[in-house]
């Protein structure tokens, strides 16, 4: 074999990038990963997890330097003094947003499975069937029973925490123990149940965290610094997870500052060959050849290659042929939020600091509901004491209030919802031939919005949000409509979606390009609709399925 | 994601709603004006702001206060490289104006009154500064004194000191319970 030549190359090194070359590499593929970021390596290169929050000179927070260098990050909670070194330059990679859309990169070895938020959920048959029963887009090429199996083979190796519950909504999984609520989430569960006739649930958040023995893990802490890197390997990383399973194989390389820029297609065998990488230290171009390729850049970074390749054929790029790659983009909307507090419980409290907290599984449309609106959302909230960051009454200055501040106060709640966005093909991402990055490459230009489902959709989502607490009764119950603006639920989705027609879709059902049968995109970009749930668990069953057919293709001699 | 989205919220409840200096972060798009290259503390300036800072919270029998946590120090670099410059000069112009409260109040210095003059004034400072949070209009600038407290208290309890002796921090729980037993008295978790 020479040096660049390779049975698989992966680009990509995020949860499903990880995945993928974990899977082609137990399978027996020479491999090679390539990630356009630095390396980061387990434990070794967690430099802040272990510090005292003291310890940060600015205590974790943005500085004006920080907000002027990051136009985008500054606009929510990623600009932070802690793990700035993992979310990408603004100004090296920027973007155009026709309307604004919030882009939050993670460009290293890991991507964003080092900070993102572990919430691990099935979609189910009412997700998979709605496109089809609601004439909304293409129907998904698959249903539950086709990637139940795998979602049962990824939750098994990077270890789901979570309990089950049965409902319709929200398949039950391979878990671990789940995490446990909190005495007064308990009680609000209970009130919540009753006040609904059982028709609306609040359980613990599934999540990605190791809560009883898996090899090679440790078990989740509850330290709640994950985004630092966990120094026990206690959250599904690419890191602590599917990286050394590929290493430990000998048949992966990885090859850090590896812009792909396009794969490489020959139009007489109508399969790609490889493809070309700018090094982004050197600003050297490589190419490297393989039988399969899987793209896994994160959705709207592998749209960008495939707009970049083959455009000798087709000037839209690779996969362009239905029309529909860079459509569809999809995202989860944010940003309504529901709060109060809670009377009593002054004698309880908890120890440790769970990373998870509750999820309130979707109700709306289901089971006989109506509403004038598609689809539904869930909430993920918490309740817990409230911290030296409160009022006391009595005193403003001096010992007393100090000592006042030196105690928990009182029990809060609050939650915000996670609503689907529908699939519509004026959400799309082009290639802006005008601006170029740091590297001289084009970049993409953004253009999405919300429209009346899910402005619709947010008034139940705040109205449902109060009501709920209040039935529980919560206290001064406070709702908002804050910033919805897609990007923000960082679960960007659907530009190069599957289908069962290469007229419409861009994927058949294993996740193959219909424009190229060796290349398979198993990223968020696969998803023909958004469902509500958070989608990283998606990402992993559809990549070790895709990765199962890719090999098996290959034995057969059909790639 | 649930921690990352409540990151926020812990910090704008002290006082009014808003991190000083950070609006952007609350508001989105909100073009932020650049922090003043030529701002400067002096050595006075620190020793003043911890004397503020320890007024808001002092020493007391169960733990060091904010001048111990060096709040003086921690207010000079979060003003100088997190607030933006009219914030910047209303916090600079503030040390100026608190001492000028003082001389009006009690003939004298603040750095010369007596621990219950300082608090006493502080008080009446406290009061005035909510009246103008709660009175201002949308937009419109913080009074130095809600400034000054806020970053006492995110200074003092982010400190070692304040996380470990006013309240309590376990670096590494290695467990949960959600519904553990609590005795008034008992301290609160630092994070």
């Amino acid at each position: 074999m020479a040096e660049n030549e390779f049975d698989a190359i992966v680009v990509g090194s995020g949860i499903s990038g990880g995945w993928a070359a974990k899977e082609l590499c137990e399978k027996g593929l020479k491999v090679i990963m390539l990630e356009r970021g630095k390396n980061v390596e387990h434990v070794k290169d967690y430099v802040n997890a272990i510090k005292g929050p003291w310890e940060f000179a600015h205590r974790g927070t943005r500085t004006q330097k920080m907000i002027e260098e990051y136009p985008v990050l500054k606009r929510d909670y990623p600009l932070n003094e802690k793990n700035l070194d993992w979310w990408a330059s603004d100004k090296d990679c920027p973007y155009t947003e026709i309307k604004r859309f919030d882009w939050f990169r993670g460009y290293q070895v890991g991507g964003r499975s080092l900070l993102w938020g572990r919430q691990s959920y099935r979609i189910g048959d009412i997700d998979f069937e709605a496109n089809a029963k609601e004439g909304i887009a293409v129907d998904w090429p698959i249903r539950y029973k086709d990637i139940k199996p795998w979602y049962d083979y990824v939750e098994r190796f990077a270890g789901i925490s979570g309990s089950k519950e049965g409902l319709p909504q929200l398949p039950d999984g391979e878990f671990l123990p789940p995490m446990e609520l909190n005495c007064v989430e308990k009680d609000v569960a209970a009130r919540i149940k009753k006040h609904y006739g059982g028709s609306r649930h609040l359980i613990i958040g599934r999540a990605a965290h190791v809560t009883a023995p898996i090899e090679g893990r440790g078990i989740c802490q509850y330290r709640n610094k994950c985004w630092l890197g966990c120094p026990f390997g206690a959250y599904f990383s690419t890191q602590s997870s599917t990286l050394p399973a590929a290493v430990k194989t000998g048949n992966l390389t990885l090859r850090p500052h590896s812009i792909v820029t396009q794969v490489l297609y020959d139009k007489d065998t109508k399969k790609a060959t490889g493809v070309e990488v700018l090094d982004a230290e050197t600003n050297q171009t490589y190419v490297y050849k393989a039988k399969v390729i899987f793209l896994n850049a994160s959705t709207i970074n592998t749209t960008w290659i495939l707009m970049n390749s083959a455009t000798d054929i087709w000037p839209e790029g690779l996969g362009s042929s239905s029309g529909e790659l860079g459509h569809n983009l999809m995202d989860h909307h944010l940003g309504v939020r529901a709060s109060g507090w809670v009377e009593g419980y002054e004698d309880k409290y908890y120890f440790g600091r769970r990373a998870n907290g509750f999820y309130i599984p979707r109700f709306r449309n289901l089971f006989g509901d109506k509403r004038n609106y598609l689809r539904g959302f869930g909430y993920q909230g918490r309740a817990s004491r409230e911290s030296w960051s409160r009022e006391i009454a009595e005193y403003s200055i001096g010992a007393e209030f100090k000592e006042a501040l030196t105690e928990p106060g009182r029990w809060t709640i609050g939650m915000g919802g996670f609503g689907e966005i529908l699939p519509y093909h004026e959400n799309k991402v082009t290639l802006d031939k005008t601006k170029t990055d740091k590297w001289g490459l084009n970049v993409v230009a953004i253009d999405c919005e919300l429209k009346e489902n899910e402005l619709n959709m947010r008034k139940d989502m705040l109205t449902d949000g109060m009501e709920m607490l209040e039935a529980a009764g919560v206290k001064d119950v406070s709702g908002y409509d804050g910033d919805g603006t897609p990007g923000r639920g960082i679960h960007e989705m659907g530009t190069a979606r599957m289908g069962r027609d290469p007229k419409t879709s861009v994927l058949n059902k294993w996740n193959q390009m219909w424009d190229a049968k060796n290349v398979y995109v198993t990223d968020g970009s696969f998803m023909t609709s958004a469902a509500c749930q958070n989608p990283s668990l998606t990402y992993m069953a559809f990549t070790a399925r895709a990765a199962d057919h890719a090999v098996s293709e290959l034995k057969k001699m059909n790639l | 994601m649930i921690n990352r989205r409540d990151a926020l919220t812990r910090v704008s409840l002290i006082l009014g709603g808003t991190i000083i200096g950070a609006e952007a972060f609350l508001t989105g798009c909100k073009p932020a004006a650049p922090a003043l290259s030529t701002i400067e503390f002096t050595d006075n300036n620190v020793s003043f702001l911890d004397e503020v800072g320890e007024t808001i919270l002092p020493t007391t029998a169960s733990s060091p206060g904010a001048k111990a946590a060096e709040i003086g120090a921690f207010m000079k670099i979060m003003v100088t490289d997190c607030y933006e410059a009219d914030d910047q000069k209303i916090f600079l112009e503030g040390i100026g104006q608190l001492n000028e409260e003082a001389k009006t109040a009690a003939g004298k210095d603040f750095m010369l009154l007596s621990a219950e003059e300082k608090k006493e004034l502080l008080i009446s400072l406290d009061a005035a500064a909510k009246t103008h949070e709660e009175s201002k209009e949308e937009g419109a600038k913080s009074h130095y004194f809600t400034m000054m407290k806020q970053l006492t208290l995110w200074g003092y309890f982010s400190s070692e000191i304040g996380a470990t002796q006013a309240l309590r921090y376990v670096e590494t729980p290695g467990r949960y319970d959600g519904c553990a037993p609590y005795e008034k008295g008992q301290k609160a978790w630092a994070l």
